[in-house]
């Protein structure tokens, strides 16, 4: 039975735990709106990208770039995007039970953020470089990951490139996706586009005949790097705005069961300490008709 | 009437439609007016033209992409300013800080890095500077 102190004690410290994880559900959702709000103003320069991918790719038929080249996979390397603090619910344990699932011996793991790399040494798997990205993505470390991985493809060193982020469907929800990254072609677009922003797709329906300068070759070589480069800074964007939904869903939890639990242990010292008035009383009032 | 639109990875920086755009291509300016051929070409750092209603509206641009096609203009680029929104100072400061950087040894990939800001602050200087009256 703990004492009326040890209760009191406990409950001040919980009240502590309450205010911290209240103020780091406050700063997450603060950076979450953030970065809600750079992975939407980023929308029309994805979109735009895609057109002018695809209507490139419908003229450039006649040849290809060695990133597109397909080879028959015997090594592949997967791109892992974490967090790279824990304290946001289950996103990197489901996050890397996906990167589990990859074939150890056929593997390169690529990371971004520190929980994939820990991941990654603690289940002794071949690790190939560790990146690291802000809590606002730049496009710089978006392009340093890129280059890193199209420089893998193009030495031949992998055949395949996935990139494994947890991707952002709504503050409740984030789900750990993989996407092709290399060979490029069956790249899709992220599709998690909120409704509303497509304005552009009407105009695909009939296609021009581009004229290209200098030459297609050429605006199709500086075209697809930086596609590729984008393309990782919206799968960063992705992470983090996963990462601080699911934080702060995390703490908003963590929050309400320590308000619960200071209710509750409240509610045992106030019955603690009436239950010692009341035995102290009942010593008084019989001491009292012991003597009268 | 053509539609010019000039995006960034970041923001919508401009959408309007104009009567005339001249464009840094790479392979030197050029102006484009309605009913353009379809194009798709690259752009180099520099200034953006916007004219319209006898008025011109002048930008500073990255390198990036260009796809032109009949009726509408849509530039992509890693950096995009309106004239009026440049800031002088902070390009200027830009540009020597990017200037020193290239005096030292710097690897390839930072290279490119601070090529492509030196580049950008330049058009942003150039823009400013030109539109001053002399």
């Amino acid at each position: 039975m703990p004492s009326t102190r040890d209760i009191r004690r406990r409950i001040k410290s919980v009240k502590n735990t309450a205010q911290i994880t209240k103020a780091m559900q406050m700063v997450a959702s603060a950076k979450m709106r953030k970065a809600q709000q750079s992975a939407l103003s980023g929308r029309p320069y994805s979109v735009l990208m895609n057109e002018v991918l695809a209507s490139v790719c419908q003229h450039a038929g006649d040849f290809t770039h060695p990133l597109m080249e397909k080879r028959e996979v015997t090594k592949r390397a997967l791109v892992v995007i974490s967090t790279d603090k824990g304290l946001c619910g289950s996103l990197n344990s489901n996050l890397l039970r996906e990167a589990g699932r990859c074939d150890a011996a056929t593997t390169i793991y690529v990371t971004a953020g520190r929980k994939a790399a820990q991941f990654v040494t603690r289940t002794r798997r071949k690790l190939a470089a560790e990146f690291t990205y802000r809590d606002t993505p730049m496009f710089s470390e978006a392009r340093a990951i890129s280059r890193f991985v199209q420089d893998m493809f193009l030495k031949g060193e992998v055949d395949h490139v996935d990139v494994l982020f947890t991707n952002f469907i709504n503050v409740m929800t984030q789900k750990p996706e993989m996407r092709t990254f290399l060979p490029l072609g069956e790249t899709k677009a992220l599709d998690s586009d909120v409704a509303g922003e497509s304005s552009h797709s009407e105009l695909k329906g009939p296609s021009f005949e581009y004229l290209f300068e200098p030459a297609p070759t050429e605006v199709f070589a500086a075209l697809l790097p930086h596609y590729l480069n984008f393309q990782m800074y919206q799968y960063l964007m992705e992470a983090k705005a996963s990462e601080h939904s699911a934080r702060m869903v995390a703490m908003k939890n963590a929050t309400d069961n320590a308000k619960q639990l200071i209710k509750d242990l409240t509610l045992e010292y106030n019955k603690m300490r009436q239950a010692s008035i009341t035995k102290e009383l009942l010593e008084i009032t019989s001491a009292a008709m012991a003597l009268g | 009437m053509l539609k010019l639109e000039i995006v960034t990875p970041e923001a919508k920086i401009y959408s309007e439609d104009v009567d005339m755009v001249t464009l840094p291509g790479v392979e030197g300016e050029m102006g484009i007016y309605p009913m353009h051929v379809p194009l798709l070409t690259q752009v180099a750092a520099g200034e953006v033209v916007a004219l319209k209603g006898g008025q011109d509206f002048h930008l500073a641009i990255g390198e990036g992409f260009v796809q032109v096609t009949g009726d509408r203009v849509a530039i992509m680029t890693d950096m995009a300013i309106k004239a009026e929104d440049i800031d002088e100072a902070k390009a200027e400061e830009a540009r020597n800080r990017a200037e020193a950087r290239l005096k030292e040894k710097i690897s390839d990939e930072e290279l490119a890095t601070v090529n492509a800001a030196l580049l950008n602050s330049l058009a942003q200087l150039k823009v400013k500077r030109g539109r001053r009256p002399m």
